[in-house]
């Protein structure tokens, strides 16, 4: 067995499942308090990469452009609540997943409008772009491990909003009970309103940090958002806790079955077998896990109380 | 509903359209030009489809977002085998509805113990499965997609590489799948499934197990999506998995929308209006895409019941 190799995957595994973690938190707080279902979720990640692109190229830093892309995916979040998602909280969900669905057509077409239909690549800084050595004989890639330290640096501060502050108190009074906190005199648009736009913020920060691997490309959301789904589904609708345990999960189970799945069949198949069924079933895996998890838990991993 | 003198406008424009599929051929002769025939085949493969999703998602309330997974699994009922050599039409739609209604039946039992979001996601990630899943075996192209390089055949009663032939077995089998839905809906059962929709703790409480009632119909409509999957394989003469990416289900579900779920031939009318308007709008200009978003977001905010609904206010005015 490499060791080398295996802790490399692991740490790859939670780079994936700490960016999984925040499009998933924004997702599940949003559907969890509003019951809203966002699949343009994605759209505000694919923002994030384009916004912070764009800066990196005005202000030479990828850092600042960082700092300044969170506000205005901010701000996109703010506009499309008010214009669109504030006037469907009321409907079924079919509304809100054609109404998302038509947000995705115009976002995918209005970034192919303003940076064209090619992908944007993201310059990293020097300091950012090496590699450190993190055991003897392991280096991993600087920039994948700040991405791992950010994300459970923001699980932390979520975690602990939502548990120590009133606004958390808050939103869990929402989520059990929405008529009850705007009857004690709570405007809950405005929660409303402000949750999304922190869901925006988080989707945003993970696509301007997965950026500068795989570049800003058109529809980039759209792939991860599903996956993200089958996060939150795993995890249990409206939980902050569910979301980081089932991200990391989901994380660590499509890296590592990409990365070993085929060896692991080796050991009872015949190498041809394996190595043609490995990739299937590694793509498959996480739906696999999902569907397993609904079958005996259809309320998922973590169902928040009072729901 | 068969007499004439009793119909509103819905009915004559069901009446109608199916009319001016059914002689469309005689005028793209006279008016030499057949790219319109492609243009309408296709508009009725993809009707089929979205009638199958309005058995489920209008009359039953289950909000499917995988549906274009069947498409892809009847498309590769004829790719598979006709890359095998295997070219028997009978053979190859009798794989694809099966393998439709196997799929359907493994991936209800489960979706189908959730509710509301919870089914909406389940749906869409098995669809997903079956996406990637296509996606990675090399052997039938990747996501390359496979190409058909022989339609369907069958046993010379008929040969549809003739595009006329195959325009007709398109409409007959349009034809077919609204009929077949709309007895499914007039029967004990689409009763049945219709009451589950609308308050299952009753229907439960009176007795139907309406949980197989539910599986049952949504296997039946898998079975149809397969079945117009297998003529849309046909059609293309290539399939890639890319057609079965959820944004694609997302468009079936549009196109019942748009047209009035729950309504018979709603669908028919909302795919008709969707393909028309995406010849017509990428002709235009290539950022047609969202146009439709703005569409789709002004029908769900403004325009419930779809155009199905607005043509059922225009009968009750007179």
């Amino acid at each position: 067995m490499d060791w080398g190799l295996l802790i490399t995957q692991v740490l790859n595994g939670m780079q994936l499942g700490v960016l999984l973690f925040l499009l998933a938190s924004g997702l599940t707080l949003v559907f969890g308090i509003m019951d809203f279902v966002n699949l343009a979720h994605g759209s505000l990640y694919m923002m994030g990469a384009f916004f912070c692109a764009t800066l990196t190229e005005w202000t030479g830093s990828f850092v600042l452009a960082a700092f300044l892309a969170l506000p205005l995916t901010a701000l996109v979040g703010l506009a499309v609540e008010i214009i669109v998602v504030r006037k469907l909280y009321r409907r079924d969900h079919l509304d809100h997943v054609l109404a998302t669905f038509g947000l995705i057509l115009v976002f995918d077409t209005a970034v192919q409008f303003i940076w064209g239909p090619a992908g944007t690549a993201i310059p990293l800084p020097e300091w950012l772009d090496g590699r450190v050595e993190i055991l003897p004989n392991i280096e991993f890639p600087t920039f994948r491990l700040l991405i791992i330290a950010t994300g459970l640096v923001v699980a932390i501060a979520l975690y602990w909003i939502v548990t120590h502050t009133r606004t958390g108190m808050l939103i869990r009074a929402g989520a059990s009970n929405r008529t009850m906190v705007s009857a004690l005199g709570i405007d809950i648009g405005k929660l409303f309103l402000g949750l999304f736009a922190l869901g925006a913020v988080l989707a945003g920060l993970a696509g301007l940090m997965i950026a500068p691997i795989t570049e800003a490309s058109i529809g980039m959301g759209n792939e991860i958002i599903i996956v993200a789904f089958v996060v939150i589904i795993i995890g249990g609708i409206g939980s902050i806790k569910g979301a980081f345990v089932a991200a990391l999960l989901v994380g660590l189970i499509d890296t590592m079955g990409r990365s070993f799945l085929d060896s692991f069949l080796k050991l009872f198949m015949s190498i041809q077998n394996a190595e043609t069924s490995a990739p299937a079933i590694s793509a498959m895996m996480i739906y696999i896990l999902m569907a397993a998890v609904l079958a005996f838990r259809p309320q998922g991993l973590f169902p928040p109380k009072g729901r | 509903m068969l007499d004439p003198r009793l119909w509103q406008a819905r009915e004559w424009v069901t009446a109608l359209t199916l009319a001016a599929f059914g002689l469309a051929p005689v005028f793209t002769e006279l008016a030499s030009q057949p790219f319109i025939l492609d243009l309408i085949a296709r508009l009725m493969i993809l009707a089929i489809a979205a009638v199958s999703l309005n058995l489920i998602l209008g009359h039953g309330g289950m909000i499917s977002f995988g549906h274009a997974a069947y498409i892809g699994i009847g498309a590769y009922a004829v790719g598979i085998p006709a890359y095998y050599e295997i070219t028997n039409g009978f053979l190859q739609i009798a794989i694809a509805i099966g393998a439709s209604a196997v799929f359907a039946f493994f991936t209800g039992l489960i979706s189908l113990r959730t509710k509301g979001v919870y089914f909406i996601m389940i749906t869409m990630a098995f669809a997903q499965m079956v996406y990637f899943a296509f996606i990675s075996i090399e052997e039938y192209g990747g996501d390359d997609g496979l190409v058909i390089e022989t339609r369907s055949e069958f046993g010379g009663l008929f040969d549809i590489e003739d595009t006329t032939t195959f325009y007709y077995f398109t409409w007959v089998s349009l034809v077919a799948a609204l009929y077949l839905v709309r007895r499914i809906m007039r029967s004990r059962f689409g009763m049945v499934i219709e009451g589950a929709k609308g308050n299952e703790r009753r229907m439960q409480s009176i007795g139907f197990d309406t949980y197989k009632y539910r599986l049952t119909c949504y296997v039946i409509a898998g079975m149809i999506c397969g079945y117009a999957g297998a003529l849309l394989g046909n059609f293309t003469s290539f399939f890639s998995p890319e057609m079965m990416d959820w944004t694609h289900s997302g468009e079936l579900l549009f196109m019942v929308v748009l047209g009035g779920a729950g309504s018979l031939f709603g669908p028919v009318l909302g795919t008709a209006a969707f393909v028309l308007l995406e010849e017509f709008l990428s002709g235009i200009t290539i950022y047609w895409q969202a146009i439709f978003g703005v569409l789709l977001i002004l029908v769900v905010l403004f325009a419930p019941g779809g155009i199905d609904g607005f043509l059922g206010r225009l009968g009750r005015k007179r």
